[in-house]
Formats: C-alpha cells, sequence, structure tokens
C-alpha cells in the first residue's frame, strides 16, 4: 500500500473500504478467540513460570533427600526436620517455632511503621496538594526511588549506621554518647528502617488511590454537619481509604514475610527469618525441606491474607 | 482557597519533606561517596575527591566482572521490558469484554504479585531442575541445564512485571472513553485500524509508563532472580554478594553505576511521556477549528 492510500485510510476508513484498499479477512474471529489471542500468552507466562512452580514446591516438600540430590519418593523428612524438637522442647517454643515469632514481630512493627508514614503522606497528597501538576510531580518523587534497586538503597545507610558513621560522629560531636553506638547498623533496628525506607511506598499508593476517589462533598457535609476536623478523620476518610489500607497492608506484610534478602544484608546475615530458613536450605541444597518450608510460609501468608480481606468485606456489608 | 492554608498543612508539609529526605538522602549519600579519593573509605569525610574507583570498575580490575553483567542484565531488561509491554497491552484489551478465565488470569496476577518471591523463585528452580532430569534421563545423558538468563530468569522477572503492567493497563481501560472507538467503528475502521490508529495513541503514554516499570523492575530484580537465574549472575547479583565481603568504595561505584542507568531509563520514559502529552494536548482535539 503506498502512501496516498495510506493518507485516505487514515482520513476516511470507510471510503478506502469502499474501494477496497483494505485487506479485508474472510474469515471473521469470534470474540470469544480473540480474547483467548489476547489474553492467552500471559495466561501461559502464569501457569509455566508461577502456578505449575508452585505445585512443584508442594510436591518437591513431601519427596525425601539425601546430601546430594533429590529422591522422588513419598517422605514426610521436610516437615519432620523443619519441627524437629518443637514436641519434645514444649513449653519452650523451638528454632522454628521462634523463627516465625521473630518474623511476625518484625512484621508488625514495618507493618505500624509504614501505615503511619504512608497514611499522612497519602493524606498529604491527597486533601492538601489542589493543583493537579504538583500532585503529579509529587506523587512522582515518591515513585522514582521504587524504580532504583532495593540493595543500593541498602546499602546507602551503611556510611550514615555505621560505627563511623554520620549518625555516630555527630552524636559523639555533640557530646550524647561518649562510644560509637554498635546497634545502629547490622540489627534488628536497621533491618526494620531498611525495610521502612523500602516499602513505605506500597503504602502510599493504595491508601492515595483511595482518597483522591473520596468525593470532597462529604467532607464538606462533615464540616457543616459541625465535625471536628479529628471526627471527619476517624467517621470520614478512614473508613472510606480502609479498601487502600487494607491492600497496602497486605503488600507490605507479604514483602515483609519472604524477605530474606534486606533482613539478610540490614542484619548482617545474622538475623533469623522465615524467609532466610527456606535461602539456608537452598544453600545447603536440602530442596525438599525448602520446599516446605515455603509451604509453611505460603499458608501462614494467606491465613493473614484472608483474615485482613475479612476485616474490608464484613465492613461493607455493615 | 478560602482563608489562607490551616495549620494541619504546614504540619503535614514538613512531615512530607522530611520523608522525601528520608527517601532520598542516603541514596545521595552514596553517590557523593562514589567519588571517593583512591584512599578513601566506606564512610564520610571524603578522603579527596576523585573518579578512581568508577574507572576501576570500568577496567575491570575491579570486584566484579562489570561489562558481562551489565550486558546480561540490560539484555534481560529489554527482554523483559518488551514482553511485558506486549503482553500487558494485549490482556488488558482482553479484560474490556468477558471471557471465560477472566478471574482466573486476575487471580494469577494478583498472586504472583504477593507469594514471597523465594518462594516462586524456588518452585522456578525445581521446576527446571525436574526438566533436567527428565531430559537427562530420556534423551540426552550429557544434557547440561535448561536453566538460564532467557529461560527461568526471563520466567522469574515477567511473573513479578506482568502484574504490574496488567495493573497499570487496568487504571487506563477505567479512564478510557470507549465512544472514541465507536465513532471509529461508526466510520468503518477494521478493529486493528481502530486499535492501531485510536486506542494506542491514546494509551502510548501509559504504555510507556509500563515499559518504564518492566525494565527498572527486571533490573534491579533480586529475590526472584536468586534461585531461578542460573549459573550466572545479574548486576545486582553481584552487588548483593558484595555486602559481605566488601570495605571499599567499589560498591559505592557499582551502586552508582547501575543507579545511572535507572535514572537515564526514568529520565527517558518520563521525558517521552510528557512530550506525548503535550502533542495530545495540541492535537488531540480539533473543535473549533472548522473543516481542516
Amino acid at each position: 500500500m503506498d502512501t496516498s492510500d495510506e493518507l485516505l485510510q487514515q482520513a476516511s476508513p470507510g471510503l478506502a473500504r469502499g474501494l477496497g484498499l483494505t485487506r479485508q479477512k474472510a474469515v471473521r474471529l469470534s470474540p470469544s478467540f480473540i480474547s483467548w489471542l489476547q489474553a492467552g500468552p500471559m495466561m501461559l507466562v502464569f501457569l509455566a513460570f508461577f502456578l505449575i512452580p508452585l505445585v512443584f514446591v508442594v510436591i518437591v516438600s513431601f519427596w525425601d533427600y539425601n546430601e546430594y540430590q533429590l529422591l522422588p519418593t513419598f517422605s514426610g523428612r521436610g516437615y519432620t526436620d523443619t519441627f524437629e524438637g518443637c514436641i519434645a522442647q514444649l513449653p519452650d517454643l523451638c528454632t522454628i517455632g521462634k523463627t516465625y515469632v521473630k518474623t511476625l514481630k518484625l512484621c508488625f512493627m514495618v507493618w505500624a511503621i509504614t501505615l503511619f508514614i504512608g497514611f499522612w503522606v497519602a493524606y498529604f497528597l491527597a486533601f492538601h496538594i489542589k493543583s493537579k501538576t504538583w500532585q503529579m510531580g509529587l506523587s512522582l518523587l515518591c515513585t522514582i526511588p521504587f524504580w532504583t534497586s532495593n540493595v543500593i538503597r541498602m546499602i546507602a545507610w551503611i556510611p550514615l549506621l555505621g560505627r563511623n558513621g554520620l549518625v555516630n560522629s555527630g552524636l559523639l560531636k555533640i557530646g550524647v554518647i561518649d562510644q560509637p553506638v554498635e546497634w545502629l547498623l547490622y540489627s534488628e533496628f536497621s533491618v526494620v528502617l531498611a525495610l521502612v525506607h523500602l516499602f513505605t511506598f506500597f503504602m502510599v499508593v493504595p491508601i492515595f488511590n483511595s482518597m483522591v476517589r473520596i468525593d470532597k462533598s462529604l467532607i464538606e457535609a462533615a464540616y457543616d454537619a459541625g465535625a471536628t476536623g479529628f471526627q471527619t478523620l476517624v467517621n470520614v476518610i478512614i473508613p472510606l481509604a480502609k479498601p487502600g489500607i487494607v491492600i497496602g497492608s497486605i503488600f507490605v506484610i507479604t514483602i515483609v514475610m519472604g524477605d530474606f534478602i534486606t533482613i539478610g544484608v540490614m542484619g548482617g546475615q545474622q538475623i533469623a527469618a522465615a524467609g532466610k530458613i527456606i535461602e539456608t536450605r537452598l544453600n545447603a541444597l536440602q530442596f525438599p525441606a525448602a520446599a516446605a518450608n515455603a509451604v509453611i510460609l505460603l499458608a501462614i501468608t494467606f491465613l493473614i491474607i484472608t483474615m485482613m480481606s475479612r476485616i474490608v468485606d464484613i465492613r461493607k456489608e455493615l | 482557597m478560602r482563608e489562607g492554608r490551616p495549620r494541619s498543612f504546614y504540619v503535614l508539609a514538613v512531615f512530607f519533606a522530611a520523608y522525601v529526605l528520608f527517601l532520598y538522602g542516603p541514596m545521595i549519600a552514596i553517590y557523593i561517596l562514589s567519588f571517593q579519593g583512591p584512599q578513601g573509605g566506606l564512610t564520610f569525610p571524603m578522603n579527596g575527591v576523585s573518579t578512581y574507583w568508577l574507572s576501576k570498575l570500568f577496567q575491570g580490575t575491579g570486584i566484579v566482572d562489570l561489562g558481562a553483567a551489565f550486558r546480561r542484565s540490560l539484555l534481560l531488561g529489554l527482554v523483559v521490558m518488551a514482553i511485558t509491554v506486549v503482553l500487558s497491552v494485549a490482556a488488558g484489551m482482553a479484560f474490556r469484554r468477558k471471557f471465560k478465565a477472566q478471574s482466573i488470569l486476575f487471580y494469577s496476577a494478583i498472586a504472583s504479585l504477593i507469594v514471597p518471591s523465594i518462594i516462586t523463585s524456588l518452585g522456578i528452580s525445581l521446576e527446571f531442575r525436574i526438566i533436567d532430569d527428565l531430559i537427562k534421563a530420556h534423551w540426552n545423558e550429557n544434557f547440561e541445564t535448561s536453566m538460564g538468563l532467557l529461560t527461568s530468569g526471563l520466567g522469574a522477572h515477567l511473573t513479578w512485571t506482568l502484574p504490574f503492567g496488567l495493573l497499570i493497563m487496568f487504571a487506563i481501560f477505567n479512564r478510557f472513553d470507549p465512544r472514541l472507538e465507536e465513532a471509529a467503528r461508526d466510520l468503518g475502521a477494521t478493529p486493528w485500524q481502530t486499535f492501531r490508529h485510536v486506542v494506542l495513541p491514546i494509551i502510548l503514554p501509559s504504555v510507556i509508563g509500563i515499559g518504564l516499570f518492566g525494565f527498572t523492575l527486571s533490573w534491579d530484580e533480586l529475590a526472584r532472580s536468586s534461585q531461578a537465574i542460573g549459573s550466572v549472575n545479574t548486576l545486582p547479583l553481584d552487588l548483593q554478594g558484595l555486602t559481605t565481603t566488601v570495605t571499599k568504595p567499589d560498591i559505592y561505584a557499582l551502586g552508582t553505576i547501575i543507579s545511572a542507568v535507572s535514572f537515564a531509563v526514568i529520565t527517558l520514559s518520563l521525558g517521552a511521556i510528557h512530550v506525548l502529552n503535550k502533542r495530545q494536548a495540541a492535537k488531540g482535539s480539533d473543535a473549533g477549528k472548522g473543516l481542516v
């Protein structure tokens, strides 16, 4: 097709078709076939690289293993090894129990802090910034770090929190401490700090989305009816922002539950966590044990998500 | 604005500014520190200013084979970006009609986003190990492995980027006016022409956004790569490996280079989106211009 035809086509496709310039297909594709064509490739990717792998995780968790290889025979060893001593040590918690308690504690701290920061950042963007351009610009400012490397953003704390870092030297100079504080880096503190630093974004976005959808006249109405700012916040804004809060919480909690990189790097590879157990088992090439731990982690994560999505649905029905 | 801003504005503005400082401060610190003098250490103060550590990386005398890892990460990022854009746009179009398995695809995407990365990574590595064993047992005893950058590695990255792509497409079509397509159809456009000349130009800025997510998420991906990438390393994996051993500013130099690529891609994409939006605003409507 030459240029003039193309021009005609753009200007008036109908005329072009009338003149027989478009290659009409003899066979009309049915709409459902087109849908399959459009959505099929993505479905295949998820099937091949997500759903089938998950099935393999469950299957392999019931296989046996020795020091070198997988043995495809049924065995509960992956699980019994994981829960070793759990009954004998009662009422004390066994290793896996302690690890999960610790992970949940970490998770709760990060969740509470990211929720607080995320809520107020989103609130500021949604209700205090009136101009759309500024809203876009400031949201972008919050998003850009998300497009850069997580490891770099973890390493970035070293010059600040290290033994001779900025924080320590600053505190020494003003005389608050007379010896460098050791717990700033490679500690639970630095793990929580880095997780908050990395993942508050996942809280800000959904909460902001919920908040911009709130009809501003509802807030006006609350004020007109004599509600104080605090009452409006608790009775109008928070309930309406709840879907965003729940979605953000699900993101943050699942990320922290499965994290092993941040906890590894910022904890100096010394802090145990649910994700780290899997990594340790993998490094020892104990795949069934790693898979068993993955199944346990998946089950607990799923349980938390189910509980959280209940909160929203129940509220909706009331 | 009625009578100036309320006090809560100023409180929250300070809070927001502190958050932004918290986000960017540490990153900026390591960019500065990568210009340490040759005698400089891992922390402030700067011991002279030089490009010693950066050039050391490029000469290949540093800690990692930067060139090879760089090329691998770049290749993987670009392939992931292209596939993410095409599959997301296609699937996004499909979601505008009802089709069977719609909810299966939707829930797969959401699950893929929130199932901990290490589990997905482990699953893919098990899958490929089992495939390898099958090939060795039945076809070729000398077969090495089917795991690799563009097989298992690519798949692992796609499970992370595709959900984002799909969610962005949902956001686009939520505010897309279907009357524009009806108008095109009424004028006799074929479905493909409607897509090519009406839908695509309108959604193009957001499609670039999907590309931006696709590339940057792959470029920095770590957790899913960890088990599924095979025997080679990507840049972030090399960087993570260094965190436990390195005591010199090499690591900051490497971080600065990785970030420079991210920022270049971000600037390029945002620039393109800006230009396209401008053009749409200028040429998008011919209302009031009479017949041309």
